[in-house]
């Protein structure tokens, strides 16, 4: 095997991955900085950590957004697990493009039409059915599960495709049914995957602008819509804290999944 | 034809599997969508909702009313025509920087040493998992004029006043270009990964040099990785809002931006459905692209298994 020229591989990885850390790092450094003025350092400070667990409007915009992600990301799992399974396992069935488009969509579709389209939808109904009555958590949750069953299926699809069927095919020969089947022995086989996916759809929902701010009404601020309209103006120290605690939560959780996924992996590989 | 005479049998346990979830993307997808057709041809009214209705049944007749006033103006405003160009120019500049710097990311991953790769690997995925809002708002601080990429500069002495960055479209594209590189990498790394070494090492037996042996061999075995990636990167940038809005100036004229006025400061709703409409069906090659490289995908792993 011919290996690549290490200094340009080097270079390339190096510049690389520079350009994807660099703002990020920037970020976390000012959230320490005395200064308001984001872009000189001052000096070393904590008090815009002490500043944002003292503002009202954050926290319960982050009560708010922690509560619909947990809602999100459990019924998304449910939804694109199940929708996720009939893509890989059954496919020759009228209508699977159109399935498969359908499920794929939002990965690519721009967000201000899923938003927009999604709240017109919710006019329509309220104005036949009279419900939903305004927009709240719950318009903000379908929207957000509409665009993250679209993630959970990939992960869940990729997941079944990749499982070994003669275990499946085992059971169905021992006589259990095909939906004892899925529970008993296809759902513990993709329990990781479905814990990524889990966790994906809880930080989609918790990062999403646009889906929120046509899906949400007076009084149901989320995060992202409060950071948002801060940020748009200009530099917010306070956010940079922020900004800091949730990619270091995130970070870690990243990190602890895919060691826990690599050594269970190695463990398998091995045997 | 003895089917047509059969009495209608017990949904079988497949079809209610595959029913279920059709039914729930058809009716927070399709059924969306078609309704922002439908209301793209209404007219604007006051009240609650603020436009009017397609069909109307009066002394019972029927009257259906399309009105064209948001296409209309779509297409005489020159305005909405710079915007779609300007967006598609914006998405595409986008995108073939993606693939310059994320083809050669992707494809030292992917020939890197097993044990490093994983490393490398985290390394994408983890800004794909953080929050794209924060990451976006981390390059307000960077390209101010008072901000770190000019002071550095400065400092250096390479340049004597600061550039203006921040607010421009320059801006825009560096925001695009780094919140969507992991979107082309990822894909294109799980197809680069998964490419057979032998017809590499066939073609170095046979004598091609390095870079001949990538034009002919990896390059077309890559192609479905790269366009996949491309897709990921080009129809979402496209419609982008929190990007130009954030980083990009007055002037920065993008379809998402446009889309978002006319619907939350001019509370035209028929016009932002016109908007919307026209937007994807701008979009639908790629869109097409994109699905057709997802099923491509899966009859290559189904083939693959068989």
């Amino acid at each position: 095997m011919t290996a690549p020229n290490p200094h340009i591989r080097t270079l390339v990885l190096v510049l690389g991955y520079s350009f994807l850390y660099i703002p990020i790092l920037s970020l976390m450094v000012f959230s320490f900085n005395n200064s308001s003025m984001m872009t000189s350092w001052t000096g070393f400070s904590f008090k815009w950590y002490v500043a944002l667990f003292q503002d009202q409007a954050l926290l319960s915009a982050a009560r708010l957004s922690l509560l619909i992600a947990g809602m999100t990301a459990t019924a998304s799992v449910i939804i694109g697990t199940w929708a996720g399974y009939v893509l890989a396992r059954m496919q020759r069935f009228r209508g699977f493009y159109l399935y498969m488009g359908l499920l794929s969509a939002p990965l690519v579709i721009p967000e201000v039409v899923l938003g927009i389209s999604l709240l017109l939808m919710f006019v329509e109904l309220g104005t036949l059915l009279g419900w939903p009555d305004g927009n709240g958590i719950f318009t903000i949750w379908i929207g957000h599960i509409t665009l993250c069953v679209a993630y959970v299926a990939v992960i869940i699809q990729s997941r079944i495709r990749d499982l070994d069927r003669s275990l499946e095919e085992a059971a169905l020969d021992l006589g259990a049914s095909p939906l004892k089947v899925f529970f008993v022995v296809t759902l513990p086989l993709i329990l990781p995957a479905l814990m990524a996916a889990w966790l994906l759809a809880f930080t989609l929902s918790l990062d999403d602008v646009v889906i929120a701010s046509f899906l949400s009404g007076p009084g149901y601020t989320t995060l992202p819509l409060e950071v948002f309209s801060r940020v748009r103006l200009g530099l917010k120290p306070e956010i940079n804290a922020l900004a800091t605690l949730f990619i270091l939560i995130v970070g870690i959780f990243v990190i602890v999944a895919n060691r826990m996924h690599w050594r269970r992996g190695s463990q398998e590989s091995r045997q | 034809m003895t089917k047509w005479f059969q009495l209608p049998r017990l949904p079988s346990g497949r079809a209610l599997a595959i029913v279920p979830p059709f039914l729930w993307l058809a009716l927070v997808l399709l059924l969306p969508f078609l309704l922002v057709l439908k209301i793209s041809f209404a007219d604007l009214k006051f009240g609650v909702p603020p436009y009017t209705t397609l069909a109307q049944l009066q002394d019972q007749t029927l009257t259906i009313a399309l009105n064209l006033r948001g296409y209309a103006l779509l297409f005489s405003d020159s305005l909405y025509i710079t915007t779609y160009l300007n967006s598609v120019k914006m998405a595409l500049v986008t995108t073939v920087c993606c693939i310059l710097i994320g083809y050669p990311m992707a494809y030292y991953i992917a020939r890197s040493h097993p044990s490093i790769r994983n490393v490398l690997l985290l390394g994408v995925i983890l800004p794909f998992w953080t929050s794209l809002l924060l990451r976006v708002y981390a390059w307000v601080g960077i390209l101010r004029n008072d901000g770190l990429l000019n002071k550095l500069l400065q400092s250096i002495g390479l340049i004597s006043a600061p550039l203006e960055i921040y607010r421009t479209d320059l801006a825009v594209y560096i925001g695009l270009v780094y919140a969507y590189l992991p979107f082309f990498i990822l894909p294109l790394y799980a197809n680069l990964v998964k490419l057979d070494d032998r017809l590499l090492e066939a073609a170095y037996d046979l004598g091609a040099r390095p870079w001949r042996a990538f034009l002919s061999v990896t390059l077309p075995q890559s192609m479905p990785g790269v366009i996949a990636g491309a897709m990921l990167v080009f129809i979402p940038s496209v419609g982008e809002y929190v990007i130009p809005e954030m980083l990009g100036g007055a002037n920065t004229l993008m379809i998402g931006r446009v889309m978002w006025t006319e619907f939350f400061n001019n509370a035209d709703w028929p016009m932002a459905a016109a908007v919307t409409c026209v937007m994807v069906l701008l979009l639908l090659i790629p869109l097409v692209l994109f699905q057709h490289s997802q099923a491509r995908q899966f009859q290559g792993r189904k083939r693959g298994r068989a």
